[in-house]
């Protein structure tokens, strides 16, 4: 393979017609190019709702309570119910490999009124109870202060962290947060921190407007009791929460009373089967990119063979002398096959080096204009590049395997007459 | 050096067969120059090809040095012209793209040898048929006399058994084709069994013994008392 005269050889007959070897290595190189820009674009798309999703721990289930509809030990059907708090020990004691179970309650919400005050300010914010483990499902960055810890919920501390949005409004420029208090709903805050929240999707500002509190706090500030309004359940990262929700649903009607078949009476939405099939769609999108990128190749494939068979054609005398000199056909058939396979990968890899400097450029436009919605640094792998060699090598080798095929089926004595 | 026995051969055009040769009984000895005429479809370029190992034969036997040439694959044969025989074909067939050097040691890159060792060999035999200077040349830049004398130094390079020349005067003038013969005799003087294919006269008169084929059959077997070349030179 290492031969000095058939490497001179190989570039000999490819350099005869110069633009005839341009022009077939033009639609290897397009193939590959247009391979490199699908599968760059959907990494891009892949990347851009990934952060969408932020660091939000995807492997959880949100699950809140309805009315019954159906009639059960004695209970009347569209009966209203609450989860308690017994209801979080009794899962958490029941269904093994989950990793949080926040229970929560909520206050206001979208297009609430206002509810609380600070001063002279006023606004209409959502507020919730939680334990500190909310902060791991729902990531935020802490921008000042503390968040929410297991001695404020030990000592029903009253205290809060509020948004960015809500320090906006509430305070004036500058000010200082930690220590004052905020009023809500009639009942004071201590703000002991602020946060910033990561995930920027549509409902970015919407969620720098929230406050949160200790559960505990909650509750008895808002005569809520034992009840809780919602759970975020996070799985292990070993399981998969779609597998595990059915048995914590069954744990919660067990303990409310709720008839085993009562599909409604308990609500939940389950963030990994969304992310799931997100991921599932990212799948297919990258085959979609193989799969039009290899069609689009393979159209300069036969180019580069139909080239090969008119070489062939070509040299069909001079091949008839090498056999009368005594070459091996064997030593023939490896010729061609090196060529169209030299041929290939060469123009292959100035398609991946075009399509590599292409996407450098988008990106480039990408970073001097800003975020785009749902499309961030579209790039390809150094596992890509290495498919898309072996895709060329394969494809070289089919290539040239027809034409060599050929070649050595002429007789030395026919070929020797072909004038 | 070549013993053929009984040879016969014919071609299949369509749905009727050509009989070539009809039963051909030829020997020849080693440093002979035997010239093999007849007017054309007389069968002497089949014989040739059949000799060189280009060609099958379908009945009888032949021989060379001993081993007898039979039911040979394509990678065999190649073995065996590569070995055996030297070709010298009537339009030269050199490649065009390489130098006269590199086209003379073609046959010696087929047999494995080293890449100085054969520039050296092809440098000597280009040397030997006078064109030493010419080595970087391409055969576009030669005259027709002097690429058939490429073409015998690439014969000679492998240093094979037997040369074999179809029409090695056929495509050049009088005065280039007394030279090329001088060559080949000059050659044939140092020993080299040597088989030309012509249907001039004259040529065939320059060798030492004349077999001539009629309708796919030796009709005459004679030794002639050679005429050499130089003298018209």
């Amino acid at each position: 393979m290492f031969n000095k005269d058939r490497w001179k050889e190989i570039i000999e007959v490819l350099s005869t017609n110069v633009f005839r070897t341009l022009a077939t290595a033009f639609g290897v190189g397009w193939g590959i190019f247009i391979l490199i820009i699908l599968l760059a674009a959907g990494k891009g798309l892949e990347n851009g709702i990934r952060a969408d999703f932020g660091d939000i721990a995807t492997n959880t289930m949100f699950m809140w309570s309805r009315n019954t509809t159906k009639p059960y030990k004695g209970l009347p059907k569209g009966r209203n119910y609450r989860f308690k708090l017994e209801d979080v020990t009794a899962i958490n004691d029941r269904v093994p490999g989950l990793r949080f179970i926040s229970p929560r309650n909520q206050l206001g919400g979208f297009g609430g009124g206002n509810n609380v005050i600070r001063g002279l300010n006023a606004g209409a914010f959502n507020v919730y109870g939680d334990y500190p483990e909310i902060i791991r499902q729902e990531p935020m960055t802490i921008t000042s202060g503390r968040f929410v810890n297991q001695n404020d919920i030990n000592n029903n501390r009253k205290v809060a962290v509020i948004g960015e949005g809500v320090k906006n409004e509430l305070y004036d420029k500058g000010e200082d947060i930690l220590g004052s208090y905020i009023r809500i709903q009639g009942v004071n805050f201590m703000v002991v921190g602020s946060y910033k929240k990561k995930s920027n999707n549509g409902d970015g500002e919407e969620g720098q407007k929230e406050i949160f509190v200790p559960f505990t706090a909650f509750s008895q500030a808002f005569n809520m009791g034992n009840d809780v309004g919602w759970m975020a359940i996070t799985a292990n990262d070993g399981n998969s929460i779609t597998s595990l929700k059915e048995s914590i649903v069954n744990v919660v009607k067990e303990n409310r009373k709720i008839h085993p078949d009562d599909e409604r009476a308990v609500g939940y939405f389950d963030l990994y089967e969304q992310f799931n099939r997100v991921e599932s769609l990212f799948g297919a999108l990258q085959w979609v990119a193989y799969f039009v990128g290899v069609l689009v190749l393979l159209s300069g494939i036969i180019g580069v063979s139909n080239i090969m068979l008119i070489v062939i054609k070509e040299r069909t005398k001079e091949i008839g002398i090498r056999r009368a000199l005594g070459e091996d056909p064997w030593s023939i058939k490896k010729q061609i096959l090196m060529e169209s396979i030299f041929l290939t990968i060469i123009s292959g890899m100035a398609g991946i080096i075009f399509g590599a400097s292409f996407i450098y450029g988008i990106n480039a436009i990408l970073d001097s204009v800003g975020p785009v919605d749902m499309f961030v640094n579209p790039s390809v792998s150094l596992n890509v590049v290495v498919v898309a060699l072996i895709i060329l090598i394969v494809s070289g080798l089919l290539a040239g395997f027809i034409p060599a095929q050929s070649a050595i089926k002429v007789r030395p004595i026919e070929a020797l007459r072909t004038e | 050096m070549i013993e053929i026995k009984d040879l016969h051969k014919s071609y299949k055009m369509g749905s009727n067969s050509l009989h070539v040769l009809k039963g051909i009984n030829f020997s020849v000895e080693e440093g002979e120059l035997v010239a093999i005429m007849g007017s054309s479809g007389s069968g002497k370029s089949t014989l040739l090809n059949i000799l060189g190992m280009l060609d099958e034969l379908d009945e009888g036997s032949y021989t060379l040095d001993n081993v007898p040439i039979k039911d040979l694959n394509e990678t065999k044969a190649a073995q065996y012209r590569n070995k055996f025989l030297g070709f010298i074909f009537q339009s030269f067939n050199l490649i065009n793209y390489k130098s006269a050097l590199e086209n003379v040691a073609l046959p010696l890159y087929y047999q494995r040898v080293g890449r100085k060792e054969r520039q050296e060999k092809a440098l000597k035999y280009l040397e030997q048929v006078g064109l030493k200077e010419w080595a970087t040349h391409l055969p576009s830049e030669l005259s027709g006399g002097q690429k058939q004398r490429v073409a015998i130094a690439r014969a000679m390079a492998a240093e094979p058994k037997v040369l074999l020349a179809d029409e090695p005067t056929g495509a050049l003038d009088s005065t280039t084709s007394y030279e090329v013969m001088d060559l080949i005799q000059k050659i044939n003087d140092a020993g080299n069994t040597i088989l030309v294919v012509t249907h001039e006269e004259d040529i065939a008169q320059m060798c030492k013994r004349i077999v001539h084929l009629k309708d796919g059959v030796i009709v005459e077997d004679k030794k002639v008392k050679q005429v050499r070349a130089s003298e018209y030179v």
